[in-house]
């Protein structure tokens, strides 16, 4: 994997910055870009506010502050933009809930007419614009290489409407449309896609899964992305405290767990081969990941489902083999 | 330069006169031929700089042209029908957002039943989506009109429809004046967007807009159309000084100053109904025509202007408010509220349906004799389709209509029996 | 852009409006918790705040951190029982921080590069007698020094040191090390006056024209126990047999040396014995191992050395050559109860190491003063009840550490300088302590102790080169890194990076941050996510 944590020093490239580090963060830089500013009306904690500072201010960085960003509709969108105070520092767009793929190509083509090369273009959605309504002009943009970062900010549903399910939504996670009733509570097993690997499956430049507990790992995939032309595709994994049910300061810390578990896969590929794999840490049961989160809370209530907690566990097991998460000789 | 050439060829060269910097291609017929010359001469290397851009869908195509205009780009795109309604969302959004898009559409019928023929159905049905329509009668009229577009749209940072009619006019060889890129570059100015994504001066561009607001962002655009009405003669009449002819503008009339008749109608059907009254004039008729061009902005005033000395009109369209009648006979009656002209509504050609002068000559007459109900459904087979609604009324599962009424006209009753 | 579409296009950055501030119910707020190794340390070492500038590589800075509070680093960094270690947060990760090494690394360094303790900025005209040159004496004569006052030490002694010297063995304190840090005290302007014994300390408070005294005499005496014994049987004091090897005749103890007692002082004089030649050294004890006061490493190393510990056994006499002794039981109290069950050993001598007490000689007739348990008994600002006679170390009712001892010095150094200025010394209160609960330990690498080379086995048996070799600058710094700032800010830009709400001001290198109150939804992110437990929630003022 490109990007080489630094063993010691402390807290090493774990933290933000790191006074003894030469090498910063876009992030623990005083100027960085701020490319969305205070004000905005995300909820407390939110992870995607967070998700994508870090991850359009790294691209700005990666770019030389020349970029354009696209966007779908979605909570990031409402709220950022609410008339009549814009959160963005960056040159912006919003059209439709399912076209920010297709508006982005738009805009890259915009700027190959005009050679103004040096001009970026970064689309980004959450999960349902991007794994659902915007999936066929996601499929057209890779499949036509376009020069284009797609950033899937994942949080797992539909939250801006009200936590509704998406094609993301993992297996037994309450969602509005999937409450925990019935014979098999919460979303199904065995449905739902995998966007990386569809990604993958086009043979794009670059293709990786990135998560906000991890700062560094992202920006370093956004910047990676950001020296590659064409069609790149990064999905990062954001908590939604509202959505998964978690505390409002919980945000990184489940979204560690959610990799430290294996339910959350960090890899980069290119050109559809998997070229790099974040390891798991420190691993934890599926159950230290789920229990935190109220979308799980039938699976630990009164009568508990260690069935269905068997099954997710297999699903984390299967990621760890599948991407080989755990270091060679670890447990 | 005259050329004898297809139509879609001629509104490919002219688009490509026109120097679009992203053309989105999508295929659906009858819009095909036009993104296929055009993609041949991007390609080719005859326009440049240009992105030809094959995307996955009319939703696609019109989002690419969103993206490419609001970069500050001279975007393109053609569709027709299904692909329109496909398109539908985006549609609303660029006119929404101020782009000044112009896409053709090749006008066609809109299933189901699927059909692939021309009427008015899809851009009509785009009627309120902000976007201005303009309609060509002719090839000429339909290149004409496009290079036209491009400056009223970029004037007004609105996007515009340029209808002209699926395969009579998309597939048909006539002689075309082609202009000179000269000619071209002296009347449409490079591209100067009102608003551009650029990282040199940032704008958020697709603000989410509550009660506060919305209902100005919505006049506003309704008021550029308004700007459109003006602007409309006069971009025609610039046109007419560098290009050397007529074309375009509001509305167009033919022999209406003595006429108590008038026929208003959209398109290429204006030539047959313009060969019909020459013949009824040769015979004594004193009828003439009014062709509406710019559907969007409806021009209200210059309509009933130009009826106000008739005594009625016959407004024939190819297209069906279903459960009202007449989609621009509305219009039109509208235009003419107060004056108590007489006003007529003929529905014709749905689907491809041939508009027949024969037809036309008795449609015409009864008009002028006002024994025409207010909603004509034009060469209607009356036969089958009394016979499918008796069916209906007799039988619950009484069959798929279409096919009912293929076999009662024996025209598949050999496979259905 | 002035001709920006009406309502659906925006300028940049315009949220700045939206003061989402007012959404809170709780604030983030910065503070500084007492880091448990602080908090241990008896000598009152800001321990942390000398790392953090060890973790930079920035020794001397380090240095000059450390010894604000002890002016002994090297000496420290090698005698010292390092309770910091033991209260170490990083204890429960991997292992705690080898702060020891790192101070006796910085006090090496110090001698090494010949670093001196900053002059006095002021001069008081006040002058202080310091009675005892021993940690005690020289850590008050030193902040008494570097408050402006002039000090003189009178110690009874051929030698600065006290128990630094004749009580911990060379092969844990070489005597180079003491000898450079006493004199670098010296350098500062203090006065000592070696072999001067105070007979009467009003007497000579009175005569040297001082305004106030520290006294700290130590405790040098050996207790002693009744064992019958004959005449000729050898037994002697362990305080005796290591004040003995600063001399020029070393202590005759014979081959098989038996040593009475169970703490450190026991461990040193048995390991001293093997080293002096002796084939056996063995240590009796009345208790279990569990139960010896004597320093688990040390017991540790001294039966590496081959030191044998007979557990559970008193002496019951001695005579020439043979020593009687009874096997012990613990009650239900873990107290040792005779048995009944006696057995004979064979020892050339027997050294006694039961522990020491005070010579108050010097204080005898000084009015007001209490005496408890051979004890001077001192107030909470370590004055006597005489005023102006103040006491520290091992005269005073305490544990009898170097470390207790030179933490006495500095505090009753800070309560003489207020005395004298007729004021007294508040010290600040406490903060909260900064327990591994208040952290977020994923942020630290994973790092195991560095191990500091050992000596190897025969020429520790055999010789008084010092067992624990030092760091080196690479592991010094390593071992210094390990260090998690509990409760004290470090800047690791956390709360900066984490926050959704850009709501954290950086204010530059050495500056720390600020909380924008004006966004900060009271998320509590950033306070779950620092590291080092710096920040933390409180309620919003309604």
């Amino acid at each position: 994997m490109g990007f080489q944590p630094v063993k010691f020093y402390q807290t090493g490239t774990y933290t933000v910055g790191n006074r003894l580090l030469a090498e910063r963060s876009v992030q623990a830089g005083e100027l960085r870009s701020n490319s969305i500013n205070s004000g905005h009306r995300a909820c407390q904690g939110c992870g995607e506010a967070l998700g994508a500072r870090y991850a359009i201010d790294a691209a700005m960085a990666g770019s030389n502050n020349q970029l354009i960003a696209v966007n779908a509709t979605g909570c990031l969108e409402v709220f950022s933009t609410p008339y009549p105070e814009s959160s963005w520092q960056v040159p912006w767009i919003h059209s439709l809930f399912g076209n920010a793929p297709a508006v982005a190509t738009g805009v890259a083509a915009a700027m190959k007419v005009k050679g103004r090369k040096e001009v970026r273009v970064v689309a980004q959605g959450g999960d349902g614009s991007t794994t659902d309504i915007g999936f066929g002009c996601l499929s057209g943009m890779f499949e036509r290489n376009d020069d284009v970062l797609y950033i899937c900010y994942d949080n797992e549903a539909y939250m801006n409407t009200g936590v509704q399910r998406s094609s993301a939504t993992p297996p037994a996670a309450r969602t509005a449309t999937t409450m925990p009733v019935g014979a098999e509570p919460g979303n199904p097993f065995g449905q739902g896609k995998n966007l990386p690997e569809i990604a993958m499956a086009h043979g794009i430049p670059y293709v990786a899964t990135a998560t906000v507990a991890d700062l560094r790992d992202l920006e370093y995939k956004v910047r990676r992305a950001m020296t590659i032309r064409g069609a790149r595709y990064i999905h990062l994994s954001v908590p939604c405290p509202l959505g998964w049910g978690t505390a409002s300061s919980d945000t990184i810390r489940i979204a560690r767990l959610a990799k430290e578990s294996g339910m959350f896969p960090v890899f980069e590929a290119e050109y559809g081969e998997v070229t790099g794999v974040s390891k798991i840490r420190h691993q934890v049961p599926v159950e230290d990941y789920l229990k935190p989160q109220k979308r799980f809370a039938h699976l630990f209530g009164k009568t508990p489902h260690p069935e269905t907690v068997a099954r997710i566990q297999a699903i984390a097991d299967r990621n760890i083999r599948k991407y080989g998460l755990l270091e060679e000789g670890s447990n | 330069m005259l050329k004898q050439t297809e139509g879609s060829k001629a509104v490919a060269e002219a688009i490509a006169l026109c120097r679009p910097e992203v053309i989105c291609a999508y295929p659906i017929s009858p819009q095909t031929h036009i993104v296929e010359a055009l993609g041949e001469i991007v390609k080719s290397g005859e326009l440049t700089p240009c992105e030809f851009i094959n995307v996955e869908s009319e939703f696609a195509a019109m989002s690419v042209a969103i993206g490419a205009s609001a970069a500050g780009a001279r975007a393109y795109t053609a569709t027709a029908s299904q692909g329109l309604l496909f398109m539908a969302e985006a549609v609303y959004n660029a006119s929404g957002l101020g782009l000044p898009i112009v896409m053709t559409v090749a006008n066609r019928a809109i299933g189901a039943p699927i059909n692939i023929w021309n009427d008015h159905s899809d851009s009509l049905s785009q009627r309120d989506s902000g976007w201005m329509q303009l309609f060509a009668e002719t090839n000429q009229e339909a290149v004409d009109l496009h290079i036209q577009a491009f400056r009223l749209a970029e004037e007004l940072s609105m996007p515009i429809m340029v209808c002209m009619d699926g395969f009579i006019l998309t597939h048909a060889f006539e002689r075309v004046d082609i202009p000179s890129q000269a000619q071209v570059d002296a009347y449409l100015p490079p591209f100067e967007p009102r608003q551009v994504l650029d990282p040199a001066e940032p704008v958020s561009i697709g603000a989410m807009v509550g009660p506060e607001a919305f209902m100005e962002v919505r006049y506003l655009a309704h008021a550029k159309q308004m700007q459109a009405i003006e602007r409309i003669p006069q971009l025609a009449s610039e046109f007419r000084e560098i290009f050397g002819r007529d074309s375009g503008g509001l509305i167009r009339t033919y022999c209406t100053e003595d006429a108590d008749t008038i026929i208003i109608a959209m398109g290429s059907v204006l030539g047959t109904i313009k060969d019909t009254v020459d013949e009824m004039r040769a015979q004594g008729h004193k009828i003439g025509v009014l062709g509406i061009i710019s559907y969007r902005p409806f021009p209200l005033e210059q309509v009933k202007a130009a009826l106000l000395n008739c005594r009625r009109f016959v407004v024939l369209e190819k297209s069906l408010a279903v459960g009202m009648g007449g989609i621009v006979a509305t219009d039109v009656r509208m235009a003419v509220t107060g004056t108590g002209l007489k006003g007529f509504t003929a529905i014709a050609g749905l689907g491809g349906r041939p508009i027949t002068k024969a037809s036309l000559h008795k449609l015409f007459r009864e008009a002028k004799a006002e024994t025409l109900p207010p909603v004509t459904f034009l060469d209607l087979d009356w036969d089958a389709v009394n016979k499918q609604l008796a069916r209906e009324k007799q039988t619950r599962r009484s069959g798929p209509v279409a096919e009912n009424i293929l076999h009662d006209k024996g025209i598949v009753s050999a496979k259905f029996g | 852009m002035s001709n920006r579409p009406f309502a659906i296009t925006l300028k940049p950055g315009t949220s700045l409006a939206n003061l989402t501030g007012t959404w809170r119910t709780e604030r983030p707020v910065y503070l500084n918790r007492l880091p448990p190794c602080n908090n241990a340390c008896p000598a009152g070492e800001n321990i942390q705040g000398w790392l953090f500038h060890a973790e930079s590589g920035d020794y001397q800075q380090a240095w000059r951190v450390l010894v604000q509070n002890n002016p002994l680093p090297a000496v420290m960094g090698r005698v010292c029982y390092h309770p910091c270690e033991n209260a170490c947060n990083r204890g429960q990760l991997d292992s705690s921080v080898g702060i020891n090494s790192v101070e006796r690394f910085l006090g090496d360094e110090a001698i090494k590069q010949g670093w001196k303790f900053d002059a006095p900025a002021t001069v008081s005209g006040k002058k202080v007698l310091v009675v005892g040159a021993g940690p005690s004496g020289l850590s008050a004569a030193y902040h008494l020094a570097c408050m402006g006052h002039r000090v003189e030490i009178h110690e009874a002694g051929p030698l600065a040191g006290g128990m630094m010297r004749f009580g911990i063995p060379k092969y844990r304190l070489p005597r180079e090390v003491l000898d450079a840090e006493v004199q670098r005290i010296l350098d500062l302007g203090v006065t000592l006056k070696l072999n001067t014994r105070i007979e009467n300390i009003e007497q000579s408070m009175q005569d040297g024209h001082f305004n106030a005294a520290f006294l700290a005499v130590g405790a040098h005496i050996a207790k002693r126990t009744y064992i019958p014994s004959g005449d000729a049987a050898h037994i002697v004091d362990a305080v005796s047999v290591l004040r003995s090897m600063e001399g020029e005749d070393k202590p005759m103890l014979g081959r098989r040396v038996v040593v009475y007692g169970g703490g450190n002082t026991a461990i040193d004089v048995a390991r001293t014995a093997k080293r002096l030649g002796a084939t056996e050294a063995i240590i009796v004890y009345r208790r279990t191992r569990e139960k010896m006061p004597a320093h688990d490493f040390e017991v540790e190393e001294a039966l590496q050395e081959g030191v044998m510990i007979k557990w559970l056994s008193t002496i019951k006499q001695a005579e020439v050559g043979t020593l009687t002794v009874e096997r012990m039981e613990l009650d239900e109290h873990g107290v040792p109860q005779p048995t009944g069950e006696f057995e004979t050993m064979e020892a050339d001598s027997l050294v006694l190491a039961l522990g020491q007490d005070v010579d108050l000689s010097l204080l005898d007739n000084v009015s007001g003063l209490e005496i408890k348990n051979g004890t001077v008994q001192v107030a909470a600002n370590m004055m006597t009840g005489h005023p102006g006679i103040f006491a520290g170390g091992d005269m005073v009712p305490s544990e009898r550490t170097v470390t207790v001892a030179v933490g006495h010095g500095k505090k009753a150094a800070r309560h003489i300088d207020a005395w004298l200025q007729g004021a007294s010394f508040d010290p600040a209160p406490k903060s909260e302590i900064a327990t591994f609960d208040k952290l977020n330990p994923w942020y630290y690498s994973d790092a195991d102790k560095t191990v500091q080379p050992i000596l190897d086995i025969i020429r520790r048996q055999t010789s008084f080169d010092e067992v624990q070799g030092g760091l080196n600058e690479t592991n010094a710094l390593f071992e210094a890194r390990r260090c998690l700032s509990c409760g004290n800010c470090f800047e690791c830009d956390n709360c900066y990076g984490v926050c959704p709400d850009n709501a954290v001001i950086k204010l530059g290198p050495g500056k720390g941050f600020q909380f924008n109150y004006d966004y900060c939804k009271g998320c509590g992110l950033c306070v779950a996510e620092c590291p080092c437990g710096a920040i933390a929630m409180v309620p919003e003022e309604t």
